[in-house]
């Protein structure tokens, strides 16, 4: 491996360091998001309840989309012209979206009682338009941007599929934050949403290498293919194991309560891993390779420094936030 | 049907979409020094009327915050959408001032922010106040990063071009270029302006529907103070930048004066209506000299007019204007706060037609601060970076149709998002006066926000 030696190292950890603030994203927001969309099918008491187990979380969840972005941005601004150029649109509603779930989180608590319903929609709806704008991207990311409309037809499905995920997970979340009739019904959302993740994951596993050559050659080889035989094996083992446990759920003290979330991310890790695998050395599929797209290596250390600085704090500050609001939700006050 | 300029709707969604984030900010980040010092007075003092002007300073702040946060959001993705030649030409400076903005800033609020505002019960006093401490210092940090970056692209500086592309040589000069040390001093004291403002006139209206609780005159005291002390240091250091200004870009000058050939002993241009076809101003009012003397100090001092500058000049119009906003309501702010310091001073109390003045002006801070950019920001054309890189070599090739739909989307959200802060804002005002309060010592926050809600 020259991998040190001709300087490569440097865009490849920015790639790896990007590349985990997006998973992160996507666990961490995905939860609130898919709260979001599930407060549709809860009682008014219950929005309150829901909205009171992500209050102090939502916003520092996001700023790891600014953080994903901003990397690419940074460190790869050739990828980032063609990427955000060719989802223009999908990105403009994806912000929409993001406006819209983050303001109505503080207007529905503020704003005349009467309104509150129209906030709370606007809620629902923001976190659904993001979730569907997210997975639309990830498929046309997939497809190289291809503009024909199946491509279309294909990216829409990827969006429902991604809204399943977050769906999944925000219940997940839910089961560990709340209790009794609320808890209840997170847990049956759990077990719609665990389907509507098994179909997402199934169709991009078996799309992704049809729609790639490259992909395509770099599973079915030997031994990659014996190599990589663990991903689909152990998501499929946690995703039956999920399914099994949420039947049960929940147990006797609330035992075991956030084993499904857990058990989601599990899950959530090992498709971005998947993924990864597929995408790499390319950072635009079949366009751009990470180590053609970098900014200069100055600039990037300069970064790098900064950020194994920073990292462990923030992620330090972050635990210390989760830690005070660990256990079951309140009706958000702020006191 | 009209052509449709790709370049032209790229700058208005830009223009639109920073315009709708900086009202935010300006708001937030001074207002977060004010909700600790509500709550420092509340600790030294134990007068429950602080905790009372803190709890709902901080729904406010909330509220601000949230609009800051998501206009932030597509900010972050506005570069790469709408100026991709930026990133590509100068990305080597703007990205580790952006990734450190990220980094050191936005995490350091978002999180402590949720300590801060839902926290109270379920931290330890020290730790909360902390909290608060650090999402106001957060949001300084933010302007830091952000105001080292537009103020290289003003004045830049401590880099070498290579191949087209600009590398950096020296970070200290890149971050402390020229112009910052006057943007942000400018830029903090504006925010401090328009936050002490906002608090007074909100108080203002609270006042005038009898609601005059210790709280409300607490609030109301503070930022009728703090305004009447930054206003004048925010006319102080707003000549020193005009100083500054015209040593690196005499040409914003010339525009922002409306003055169009070059002159000994240039007067100050009260009212004008600058002509870009005769090159002239119409209707012109004039004081004779008196901007050489502010701005050289000599009555016959030099200045550079717009014909020094053959095309490598701002359109002046829209400079000269902007800049005479912002003056103009810079002085106006200053005959408001200190009247009203005057009558809280003499008659303890605020009278009915000041009050009614300062309604209206809880939103002068964000004239201002808008006005002040634009005078900054069109004052730089033609250029994206000062020198280095020209505005339309910057632009994307994202086809005109497809912005106009993007611009169009933006412009109806931020309509209904503004429609409903404000009102929100009064309504909050209302509602926060028809609460009924039951006389109590609390022994805790806990109870206080009982006695509240
Ligand atoms: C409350 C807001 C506020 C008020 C009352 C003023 N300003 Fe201001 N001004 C700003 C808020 C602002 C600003 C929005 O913050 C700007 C834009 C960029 C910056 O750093 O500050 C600005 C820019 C700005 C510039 C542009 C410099 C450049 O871009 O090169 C000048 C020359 C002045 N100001 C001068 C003044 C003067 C002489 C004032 C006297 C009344 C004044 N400002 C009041
Ligand atoms: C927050 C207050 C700000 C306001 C109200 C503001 C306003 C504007 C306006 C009106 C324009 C359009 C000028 C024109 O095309 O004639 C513009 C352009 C631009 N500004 Fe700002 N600006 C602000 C701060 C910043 C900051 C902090 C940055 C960068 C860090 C920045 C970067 C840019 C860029 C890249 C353009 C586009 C290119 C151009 O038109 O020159 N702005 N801004
Ligand atoms: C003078 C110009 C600017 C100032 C003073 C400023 C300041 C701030 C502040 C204080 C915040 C904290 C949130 C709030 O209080 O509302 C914020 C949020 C944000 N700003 Fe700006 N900003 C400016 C321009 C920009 C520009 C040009 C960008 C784009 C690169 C940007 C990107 C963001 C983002 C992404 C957030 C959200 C951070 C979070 O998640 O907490 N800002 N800004």
């Amino acid at each position: 491996m020259d991998i040190f030696s001709n300087g490569d190292w440097l865009p490849l950890s920015f790639a790896a360091l990007m590349g985990l603030s997006m998973l992160i994203y996507a666990v961490l927001d995905g939860y609130d998001l898919g709260v979001g969309i599930l407060m549709k099918r809860a009682t008014n008491d219950e929005k309150d309840r829901m909205i009171g187990s992500i209050g102090p979380f939502w916003d520092a969840n996001e700023t790891w989309l600014v953080l994903g972005a901003g990397l690419l941005l940074v460190a790869f601004p050739k990828a980032h012209s063609i990427i955000l150029s060719n989802l223009y649109l999908p990105v403009a509603i994806m912000l929409i979206g993001l406006m819209l779930r983050g303001v109505a989180f503080d207007f529905r608590a503020k704003a005349k009682t009467g309104h509150k319903n129209a906030w709370n929609n606007t809620f629902f709806a923001g976190s659904l338009i993001t979730a569907v704008a997210q997975g639309y991207m990830l498929g046309a990311y997939i497809l190289g941007f291809d503009k024909s409309i199946a491509a279309i037809a294909f990216s829409l499905m990827v969006g429902g599929c991604v809204a399943a995920g977050y769906c999944l997970i925000g219940a997940c979340w839910l089961i560990m934050k709340t209790e009794g009739a609320l808890q209840h019904k997170a847990i049956g959302w759990a077990r719609v949403s665990l389907w509507g993740t098994m179909l997402a994951i199934a169709l991009i596993s078996i799309s992704t290498p049809l729609v790639s050559e490259r992909i395509f050659d770099k599973w079915f080889s030997f031994p990659n293919i014996v190599l990589l035989a663990p991903i689909p094996l152990v998501t499929a083992t946690l995703v039956i194991a999920l399914e099994v446990l949420l039947r049960q759920l929940p147990k006797p003290d609330d035992r075991w309560c956030w084993v499904p979330f857990v058990s989601t991310i599990g899950i959530f890790v090992l498709c971005f891993h998947g993924l990864a695998y597929s995408f790499y050395p390319y950072i635009v599929p079949d366009q751009l390779k990470i180590t053609e797209a970098a900014s200069a290596p100055e600039s990037l250390m300069i970064i790098l420094m900064g950020a194994l600085v920073v990292l462990p704090v923030l992620i330090s500050y972050t635990f210390l936030a989760y830690k005070i609001f660990h256990g079951k939700a309140k009706d958000l006050s702020y006191d | 049907m009209m052509e449709l300029d790709p370049a032209l709707l790229a700058r208005i969604q830009f223009a639109t979409n920073i315009t709708f984030h900086i009202l935010f900010p300006s708001i937030t980040i001074a207002l977060g020094w004010v909700l600790l010092f509500f709550k420092m007075r509340f600790n030294a003092t134990k007068n429950e009327k602080w905790m009372e002007a803190y709890f709902f300073w901080t729904k406010i702040f909330a509220l601000c915050f949230a609009m800051g946060v998501v206009s932030g959001i597509t900010m972050s993705f506005q570069f790469g959408t709408n100026w991709p030649g930026f990133m590509e030409t100068v990305g080597n400076i703007a990205g580790p001032l952006l990734a450190y903005e990220i980094l050191t800033a936005f995490f350091l609020e978002a999180t402590f922010l949720g300590i801060m505002l839902f926290g109270f019960s379920r931290v330890p006093a020290w730790m909360h106040n902390a909290a608060t401490f650090l999402v106001a210092f957060g949001t300084t940090v933010s302007a830091f990063w952000i105001l080292a970056l537009n103020s290289w692209m003003q004045t830049p500086a401590g880099f070498e071009m290579r191949d087209g592309v600009a590398h950096a040589t020296d970070w200290f000069q890149i971050v402390f270029n020229p112009s910052f040390p006057y943007r942000l001093t400018h830029m903090l004291l504006a925010s401090g302006v328009t936050a002490s403002f906002l608090v007074a006139g909100l108080s203002a209206y609270r006042w005038l529907r009898h609601d005059r609780t210790p709280a409300v005159m607490a609030a109301l005291k503070t930022g009728v103070l703090t305004a009447a002390i930054l206003i004048p240091l925010q006319i102080f250091t707003g000549d020193l930048h005009g100083l500054n200004t015209l040593q690196h870009q005499p040409q914003k000058v010339a525009a922002m004066e409306g003055l169009w050939e070059t002159k000994n002993g240039a007067p100050l241009v009260l009212f004008a209506l600058p002509n870009k076809e005769t090159r002239q101003n119409d209707l012109a009012i004039e004081i004779p000299k008196l901007a050489s003397l502010i701005l050289t100090h000599e009555w016959d001092g030099e200045l550079k007019g717009i014909n020094a500058f053959e095309n490598n000049h701002p359109p002046v119009a829209q400079v000269f204007w902007a800049f005479r906003v912002m003056v103009g309501t810079g002085l106006l702010m200053l005959a408001v706060s200190w009247s009203a310091v005057f009558f809280l001073w003499k008659r303890k109390d605020l009278v009915k037609p000041l009050a009614y003045a300062m309604v209206p002006m809880a939103f002068s801070g964000w004239v201002a601060t808008v006005s002040g950019w634009y005078v900054t920001e069109i004052g730089r054309q033609p250029w994206l970076v000062t020198g280095v890189l020209k505005t339309a070599d910057a632009i994307s090739d994202t086809p005109a149709p497809i912005i106009g739909i993007s611009l169009s989307m933006y412009l109806t959200v931020y309509a209904v998002l503004m429609t409903a802060f404000i009102t929100t804002l009064f309504y909050m005002a209302r509602k926060a006066g028809q609460v009924k309060k039951d006389p109590l010592t609390p022994a805790s926050g806990q109870a206080v926000v009982e006695a509240l809600d």
